[in-house]
C-alpha cells in the first residue's frame, strides 16, 4: 500500500516508521525546514520538503497513486483542506485526518472529512470512563448506522437496581445488550435482574440517551 | 445589507470601511484586538461610533462567528491571512449558515481555481497580479519588436 502522510510531527513520523516496518511504501511531506532535516536523516527518500496544502507539492509526492492519505499536521484547517482535496480532487479512497482541537470536529464532519481522529477527545472519553460521575461513557458512535452504545453504572436506589430488564420500561429503540458484574459479563434476557453496582451496556438510537439514563441513576442525582 | 468580514488586515479592513460608508451594516471578526486600528485610520471617530461592530475571536470558532452575527449575514467575506482558514470558514458559512453571498480570498492560484470549480466564489490576488504584470511585460515586448 502507498501511504502519503502530511505532517512530520511526532504523530506523522512515528506513523511513517511503523508503516514502513510493516512493509508499506510511505511518503511524508513536511513544511518546517528543521523538522524536515531531522526526519530526513532517518527516512531519507521517504520525506519531501514542502507545504502539503499546495496541490503541486501533493502531486510531486505522488498523491495520484496514493492508496491512503493521512493528514496529521498541527493545524486543523490544513488537515481539513488536505483531506478534502485528496478525496474530492484526487479520488483517494481512504483518508484519515487528525483533529487537534475537538471543537473543530464539527467542521471536519460538515465538510465530509472522516474519519477524523482527536487525541484530546479520546483522552476526554477515557477520563469520563475513569470518573463515572461525568455521566455515561460513549463506547461507540455509529452516526451512519444511527446507533450508539453507552456504558452506565447502576446506582443504589436507582429504578434499575433490583428490577428485571423487562420491567425497566426503556423506550423503543433502546436495548440492554450486556450486564457486567464482578468482572464478568453476560447477555441478559428480559427476566435477568439488574443489581446495584452492575455496569450495563445499552445500544440505542441517537437522542434517546436522556430518556434511558435516569433509570440507572439514583433519585438524588436525578433531582440534581 | 448585513456584511460579515472575517480577517481584518489590509484587505478586510478596506472592504469593511467601504461597505460601511456605502450605508451597509458591517461586522468584523479578527483574532487580534489591535486590528481595529486599521478600521479607524483616517477616520475622525471610532469604528463603533461610525456604526460598525468588531468582535475578537478565532475564525474557526463557531461561537466567535455566531457572536459576530453569521446567522443573519447577507454576505460573508473570508479575508484572513491563511488560505486554508479562508477556504474552511467560507464553506462553513455557505453550507452550515447558508449565507447567500460568500467571497473568499485565496492567494494560491491552484487552490483558488479548484475551489472555484467546486462552487466557491474565490478571488485570487496572485492570479490578478500575474495577469496584469504579464500584460505590462507583453506590451513592452511588442513595443520592443515594433521599434526593432
Amino acid at each position: 500500500m502507498y501511504v502519503l502522510i502530511v505532517g512530520a510531527g511526532k504523530v506523522g513520523w512515528n506513523l511513517a516508521r511503523e508503516l514502513d516496518d510493516r512493509g508499506h511504501e510511505v511518503m511524508v511531506v513536511e513544511s518546517n525546514q528543521s523538522r524536515y532535516a531531522t526526519v530526513e536523516e532517518e527516512l531519507q527518500h521517504g520525506i519531501q520538503y514542502g507545504d502539503g496544502s499546495e496541490l503541486w507539492v501533493l502531486e510531486r509526492a505522488g498523491i495520484q497513486r496514493a492508496d491512503m492519505v493521512v493528514a496529521v499536521t498541527g493545524d486543523d484547517e490544513d488537515n481539513i483542506l488536505i483531506s478534502q482535496v485528496a478525496r474530492e480532487k484526487y479520488g483517494v479512497e481512504r483518508v484519515i485526518s487528525r483533529c487537534n482541537n475537538p471543537r473543530n470536529l464539527q467542521h471536519f464532519d460538515l465538510l465530509g472529512v472522516k474519519p477524523a481522529v482527536s487525541a484530546t477527545d479520546l483522552i476526554l472519553r477515557l477520563i469520563e470512563h475513569e470518573v463515572p460521575k461525568y455521566g455515561p461513557l460513549h463506547l461507540l458512535d455509529l452516526p451512519q448506522e444511527s446507533l450508539e452504545i453507552i456504558e452506565l453504572d447502576v446506582a443504589d436506589e436507582s429504578l434499575a437496581a433490583g428490577s428485571q430488564v423487562k420491567e425497566l420500561g426503556l423506550p423503543d429503540g433502546s436495548l440492554v445488550i450486556s450486564i457486567l458484574r464482578d468482572g464478568t459479563g453476560f447477555v441478559p434476557t428480559g427476566d435477568s435482574v439488574i443489581e446495584a453496582g452492575d455496569e450495563v451496556l445499552v445500544v440505542l438510537d441517537p437522542g434517546l440517551e436522556p430518556s434511558v439514563t435516569p433509570c440507572f441513576t439514583s433519585p438524588v442525582d436525578r433531582a440534581a | 445589507m448585513f456584511v460579515l468580514v472575517v480577517g481584518c488586515g489590509r484587505v478586510g479592513s478596506a472592504i469593511a470601511k467601504s461597505m460601511l460608508s456605502d450605508g451597509h451594516e458591517v461586522s468584523v471578526l479578527d483574532e487580534t484586538p489591535e486590528a481595529i486600528a486599521l478600521l479607524e485610520t483616517g477616520q475622525d471617530r471610532s469604528w463603533e461610533e461610525l456604526g460598525g461592530s468588531f468582535t475578537v475571536g478565532t475564525a474557526l470558532e463557531i461561537d466567535a462567528l455566531l457572536e459576530a452575527g453569521v446567522e443573519r449575514a447577507d454576505a460573508f467575506v473570508a479575508s484572513t491571512d491563511g488560505d486554508n482558514t479562508n477556504l474552511v470558514i467560507a464553506q462553513v458559512a455557505q453550507r452550515r449558515f447558508e449565507v447567500p453571498k460568500v467571497v473568499v480570498r485565496v492567494l494560491d492560484p491552484a487552490r483558488a481555481s479548484w475551489y472555484r470549480d467546486q462552487g466557491l466564489s474565490t478571488i485570487c490576488p496572485t492570479q490578478t497580479a500575474i495577469e496584469l504584470l504579464l500584460d505590462a511585460v507583453r506590451d513592452a515586448a511588442r513595443e520592443h519588436e515594433r521599434v526593432g
